[in-house]
């Protein structure tokens, strides 16, 4: 009996470092990349509510520029994340979803049905120049009070190590 | 061995059962599964491309992923099929390598997003298989197009 219980123990070990490993192996990359000191663009756009949006106009407050897509799984997965930064710092900062779908329908679909609590714009190949080029998705760019990129991250996002530079940055 | 005993092993081989199964479901759902891993033959690693790429009997290389990707820069020569998730996509495909001899050495690529989440990579990759196409690669990215070839040095062509 005891050995009985002994292997489904080790049995259960097994399968939760299984699952760990699966679960790190999906978290490609989150590490804020060396602060670079280049300028964010100004951009103005317009969301899927029909608001314009200035990026100057958040000058003061931590922006957050999330390009994504409704039909990319790991971007999918982060937006409630990203919905809690928001909820949490609602002064402070402020996250802008830059979506490259192609099919609006599907993007606007995800919108409503997600409650995205922030403004989502409809990406271009314009909007991702402006960022010095969009390697992947996700990705993520941190911007500080003053306008300037202070990191971007490619890859299934740390979100840990995000909220760690946010409070670092709104000090 | 009692019944009471008897009951409780049968119980454990029950639950054992039930908790190695999905493990089981995971690791072969289809063909391109196995294939797709790194490590597999079938696998390309962008080192391995650039040097195929000098050569005079160079691969076809199919860009199956976002167009706005593609824009912002792909590899030189790279054809650009569209996102294979998608049934235009895939159609799309199937009609570019119809016409194509089954010993064309062809090699997809996507990079839209990490490796273990694109969703265009094993449809594309299943469609030419299904189509016969012996001489078929896939061009590993971990992270992205972005991360794994451009920012590494590896030659990009913009625009289309």
């Amino acid at each position: 009996m005891r050995r009985a219980v002994r292997f489904l123990l080790a049995l259960i070990v097994a399968l939760a470092i299984f699952e760990t490993g699966r679960h790190l192996a999906h978290r490609t990359s989150g590490i804020p990349s060396p602060p670079p000191s280049v300028a964010a663009p100004d951009l103005s756009m317009t969301d899927l509510e029909g608001n314009h949006i200035d990026t100057g106009h958040y000058r003061g407050k931590l922006l957050l520029v999330n390009f994504w897509a409704a039909w990319c799984v790991p971007c999918a997965e982060e937006i409630p994340q990203f919905m809690k930064l928001q909820e949490k710092y609602q002064t402070k900062l402020q996250v802008i979803g830059i979506s490259i779908d192609d099919k609006e329908s599907e993007l606007r679909s995800f919108y409503k049905s997600h409650k995205m609590n922030y403004p989502v714009i409809r990406g271009d190949q314009k909007i991702a120049d402006g960022y010095g080029g969009v390697p992947g998705l996700p990705t993520t760019y941190v911007i500080d009070q003053e306008e300037h990129i202070r990191g971007r991250l490619v890859g299934a996002t740390d979100f840990q190590k995000l909220e760690q530079q946010i409070s670092s940055l709104l000090k | 061995m009692n019944r009471k005993s008897l009951t409780l092993h049968i119980l454990l081989i029950a639950i054992a059962f039930i908790l190695v199964l999905p493990a089981f479901s995971m690791a072969t759902p289809d063909a391109s599964d196995k294939d797709l891993q790194p490590g597999s033959p079938v696998i390309m690693q962008a080192q391995e491309l650039v040097q195929a790429l000098k050569k005079p009997a160079k691969p076809l290389v199919f860009y199956v992923g976002p167009e706005m990707f593609y824009q912002q820069g792909h590899i030189p020569g790279a054809e650009f099929v569209g996102p294979a998730e998608r049934p235009e996509g895939l159609k799309k495909l199937h009609a570019r390598a119809a016409s194509l001899p089954h010993n064309t050495p062809i090699v997809i690529y996507c990079g839209c997003c990490p490796w273990s989440h694109c969703p265009n990579i094993h449809p594309a990759y299943n469609e030419l298989k299904k189509m016969g196409f012996i001489h078929l690669r896939v061009l590993y990215l971990q992270t992205s197009f972005g991360t794994d070839w451009a920012e590494k040095g590896y030659p990009v062509q913009k625009g289309s």
